[in-house]
Formats: C-alpha cells, sequence, structure tokens
C-alpha cells in the first residue's frame, strides 16, 4: 500500500492486519515443527548410540511419562507453579519500579544524573555473588527469590522506560508546550503513550530476566516450598536424568509462555499505530 | 477593515537572535502583521526563518527588540502534522481543545466543524499511518482550527508534500483565510506558493537574517487558481526570485 492512497471509507481496518495471514500461517509454524521433530528424531539416535550411557540423553517418550507419574509428575508442576508465582511477583514489582524510576528520571535531570548510574551498577552486579547476602538479609524463603528476580529484571524496564519517555518527537513537545500543558499533562497525554511500545519490549525482556531469576533463587534458597530450580538441582544431585530433563523442559517452556504473553500484550496494546515486533 | 488595519496583530522591532553558541540567526527584524494580512517570508534555508515563527509563538525569546502580539488564539502549523500516531483523526483534533480543558461536547462540536472545514470528513476513526502525506497536514490544519486563532503560525507547511498536493493545499488555505479572516504569517521557500497565497512577501537573506525586500502582491482575493498563469503573477515571482538571489549574494 503506497502511502498516497486515498483510504476509502468503508475499508478503513484494512491496515490492522496484512492480507493473506491466515494463509501465511502454515508457513509461519511448519518449518520450526519439522525441525523439532527432526531434533526429537536425532535424540532417539543419540540416545541408541550411546548404549548403557544412554541416561545422558533419556529418549523423549520416557521423559514425557513422567509428568502422569504419580510420585513426580504432580511435583513438578507443583514446584513449577510455586517458581512461576515468584517470577510474576517480581516481575510486577520490577515493572512498576523500573516505570517508576525512570518517570522520576525523566522528571528531572538532577534525579537521572544522580540515580542512573546505580541502575547501571545493579546491572553489572554479577548476581551469584550476592546470593548469600540477599539469603543473609531476607531470608531464604519466598521474599528472598523474589527480590532476586527483581533485581535481575529491573535494569531492562528503567533503561526502556526512559528511552522511551526521551524518544518524544521535539515537535511533539512543543505541540503541547505552545498550549501551556503541564509537566503532568505532557507525561500523560504525550509521553507515556509514546513510551508504551518501549515499555512493552522492556517488559518482554525482563519477563525472560524474572523467570531465570525465580530459578536461580530456587537453587540458593530452599526453605518453604521448593520451587522448580530446587526440583532441577535434586534430580540432577541423584542422576534421575527423565526427571531432570522433565522439570528442565517445563522451566523452558514456561519462560517462552510468558515471553509470547507479553509480545501478544504489547501488539494488543500499541499494535494498531506501532509494528511492536 | 481600514479601522482594524491599523491595529498590527503581530508586531517585530529590531529583533535579533544570538544563540548561545554565538550564531547570529536574525538581525534588525521589523515586520508587522495586521488583520486581514497574509504575510509570507521566503528566504533560503537556514536564514532564520523558523526561528522568526519560533519566537512569535513565544517558543524562542528574542535577544534583543521587542515582540508584540495582540492575542493568545494562536494557530500553528508545524513542518510536520506532528500527529499524535495512537489518537485517530478525531482524537488529534480535539487535543489542543482538550488541553484547554474544553468540556467534551463542545470539543466534538469543534472538531467536527473544524473535520468539514479540511475535508476530512469519513476519515475520523482512522489512524495518521493510514493517511496519505497531504491528509495527515489537513488534520494538522483542523486541529490548529479547533482553536479559532487570531493569527496562524505556518513553519513551512506543505515543503513536504508533492507538487499536486501542494497546490490543492494552497487552495483550500486560501479558501479558509477567505472563510475565517485570521492573520497569517507563511514560511517557505517556494517563491510562486508565496505570490500565490500572500497579501505581502517579505524577502528575506541568510547569515544573519534580514529583511531584505517587501513586496505588496496586488491581485484580489478570493484568488482564482488560474492567476497563477498569468504573466502579471510570473512577473512578480521574477521580481521576488531576483531580490532572494541578490539577497544571497
Amino acid at each position: 500500500m503506497t502511502d498516497d492512497i486515498m483510504p476509502t471509507t468503508t475499508t478503513a481496518p484494512a491496515l490492522a492486519r496484512p492480507r493473506g495471514a491466515r494463509g501465511s500461517r502454515v508457513s509461519l509454524w511448519l518449518p520450526p515443527l519439522v525441525l523439532l521433530a527432526l531434533i526429537i528424531g536425532s535424540v532417539y539416535l543419540v540416545n541408541f548410540l550411546l548404549g548403557k550411557r544412554n541416561f545422558l540423553l533419556p529418549q523423549p517418550h520416557v521423559v514425557f511419562q513422567v509428568y502422569f507419574d504419580p510420585k513426580n509428575g504432580p511435583a513438578i508442576f507443583e514446584a513449577l507453579l510455586h517458581s512461576a508465582e515468584v517470577a510474576l511477583v517480581g516481575l510486577m514489582i520490577a515493572i512498576a519500579l523500573g516505570v517508576l524510576w525512570a518517570i522520576a528520571m525523566n522528571s528531572a535531570k538532577w534525579v537521572e544524573r544522580t540515580t542512573f548510574p546505580y541502575a547501571v551498577i545493579l546491572q553489572s552486579i554479577p548476581i551469584l555473588a550476592i546470593m548469600p547476602l540477599i539469603g543473609f538479609w531476607f531470608g531464604y524463603d519466598f521474599a528472598a527469590r523474589v527480590i532476586v528476580c527483581v533485581l535481575i529484571a529491573l535494569f531492562p524496564m528503567v533503561s526502556n522506560t526512559l528511552f522511551g519517555l526521551q524518544s518524544v518527537d521535539r515537535g511533539h513537545r512543543e505541540l503541547f508546550l505552545l498550549q501551556g500543558a503541564s509537566a503532568w499533562t505532557i507525561l500523560s497525554k504525550l509521553e507515556l503513550p509514546a513510551a508504551l511500545p518501549a515499555i512493552f519490549a522492556g517488559a518482554r525482556i525482563s519477563a525472560g530476566l524474572a523467570v531465570v531469576g525465580a530459578i536461580v533463587g530456587d537453587f540458593f534458597f530452599q526453605r518453604g516450598t521448593p520451587g522448580i530450580g530446587a526440583l532441577i538441582s535434586k534430580y540432577g544431585a541423584r542422576l534421575q536424568s527423565p526427571e531432570l530433563f522433565a522439570s528442565i523442559l517445563v522451566a523452558s517452556l514456561f519462560g517462552v509462555l510468558i515471553f509470547l504473553f507479553f509480545g501478544w500484550l504489547g501488539r494488543r496494546a500499541v499494535g494498531k499505530w506501532y509494528d511492536f515486533g | 477593515m481600514a479601522s482594524t488595519a491599523t491595529k498590527a496583530l503581530l508586531d517585530f522591532t529590531d529583533v535579533q537572535m544570538t544563540f548561545p553558541d554565538g550564531t547570529v540567526a536574525l538581525s534588525g527584524v521589523d515586520l508587522t502583521v495586521s488583520r486581514g494580512e497574509f504575510v509570507t517570508v521566503v528566504g533560503p534555508s537556514g536564514c532564520g526563518k523558523s526561528t522568526l515563527l519560533r519566537i512569535a509563538s513565544g517558543l524562542e525569546t528574542a535577544s534583543h527588540g521587542t515582540v508584540e502580539l495582540d492575542t493568545t488564539r494562536i494557530g500553528y502549523v508545524f513542518q510536520d502534522a506532528t500527529l499524535l500516531p495512537w489518537r485517530t483523526v478525531q482524537a488529534n483534533v480535539e487535543l489542543l481543545a482538550e488541553l484547554h480543558g474544553t468540556s467534551k461536547a463542545e470539543r466534538l462540536a469543534k472538531a467536527k466543524e473544524a473535520i468539514d472545514l479540511v475535508g476530512l470528513t469519513g476519515f475520523e476513526k482512522h489512524l495518521p499511518r493510514a493517511l496519505s502525506g497531504g491528509m495527515r497536514m489537513r488534520t494538522s490544519l483542523a486541529r490548529s482550527l479547533t482553536l479559532d486563532p487570531e493569527i496562524f503560525l505556518f513553519d513551512e507547511p506543505f515543503g513536504a508534500l508533492d507538487e499536486i498536493t501542494r497546490e490543492r493545499l494552497n487552495d483550500e488555505l486560501l479558501k479558509l483565510f477567505a472563510e475565517k479572516q485570521f492573520a497569517g504569517l507563511f514560511i517557505t521557500h517556494s517563491v510562486s506558493e508565496a505570490v500565490y497565497l500572500s497579501t505581502k512577501v517579505v524577502v528575506m537573506s541568510g547569515r544573519p537574517g534580514t529583511i531584505v525586500d517587501t513586496f505588496e502582491v496586488p491581485f484580489d482575493m478570493p484568488r482564482d487558481p488560474e492567476i497563477r498563469f498569468t504573466g502579471e503573477f510570473a512577473g512578480l515571482v521574477g521580481k521576488i526570485s531576483h531580490a532572494l538571489r541578490e539577497g544571497h549574494n
């Protein structure tokens, strides 16, 4: 569609989705599915070639059966649910904190000058190095695991939101200034809406990181209900390879799901006017 | 008309603009725009034409000289349409009234009238990205019209449009000018656009920007698009282009 063709009034939403989206869905999903089949096939092959050492790479159907095993199946899903809760709580806190922090930096230059270096430092601290300290201060339970998630997921929210707020077009800003708009009006009617694509892009990155944070937290802080990370570490130590693979698989799937969810949410929120990837 | 025309709406006296880096953008500029006048400033790019407009609107403050503006109802049309991409045509046109705290009902009525005036009726629900460049500029015009401006400041609004769209928008702007009786201060680098639209053309030279010549445009309003092809029109365009070249050298 060229820029200068006048859209007719009756077919206004034609721009919402390119035509043939339904037809292209097959070509979108088929190649990765074929690849998946190939990978599963080669796992069987490698399993066969390993002979006695085939516990290193268990057969996929054996891994799948773990989910229906009454001893381990429910435990895995329960642990996953618990880690998901930690990740989501941490993510929500990181999103709220990150957006508020960025708004504060955007509204006063001195806040940015004073605190942004610490956002960068926060990002550079090796999280594993401060795990003992977090446990030491906040205990070895839910709260500590959530804090790990927040620490790991905060930076992308801060930097993306700040970038979004500050990338507002100069002409747009002047349009508001000419009408004597207040800082609050400019924030709520111009800067925040303009920053939404960047905020959602940040949330998608942070979501993935929050899942990593939850699992890392599980490894270190095992008091209370165990998370999926605790199970992974237990199965690994006991060489229960089908259970280990089954746990890793659901943890990964959860990461993918939450990534897809935020992509979907972003498209829902700004897809009409912004090409959200 | 004569009684109202005596008092200038916008009055620049000996205006100078020096930027912090030492660049002198404008120097000794005297310029008035009265009710019923449509003044166009032409000049080479970088001569400070836009700065002139930014000072008039209050976006920048002159470093020397006085600027008097006898109204608060100012329409400002930017080089780009500056529409908010997440707002529909309707919501974009309503924006300025919304910023002034106008009631929803009044906003709707104003937007409807303005959208109608620029010929965008039926496109209210479209987002800017579904519009052509010309239609975006119309939306931008409509947005300013909701303020019911006494003076309109135009910063090369049609510079990015193709020739045909530009001429059509020029015709519509003239029609709006005749209908709404606002004063206009228009910036362009197209001499024929300047002559066609204006009652007065001001020629600027660059670095520092000074006014080198002023031409009254003798054609009556409303204007017939065909005057663009008359000898008199071409003669005036020639004279102004000549002044531009002189000022440039």
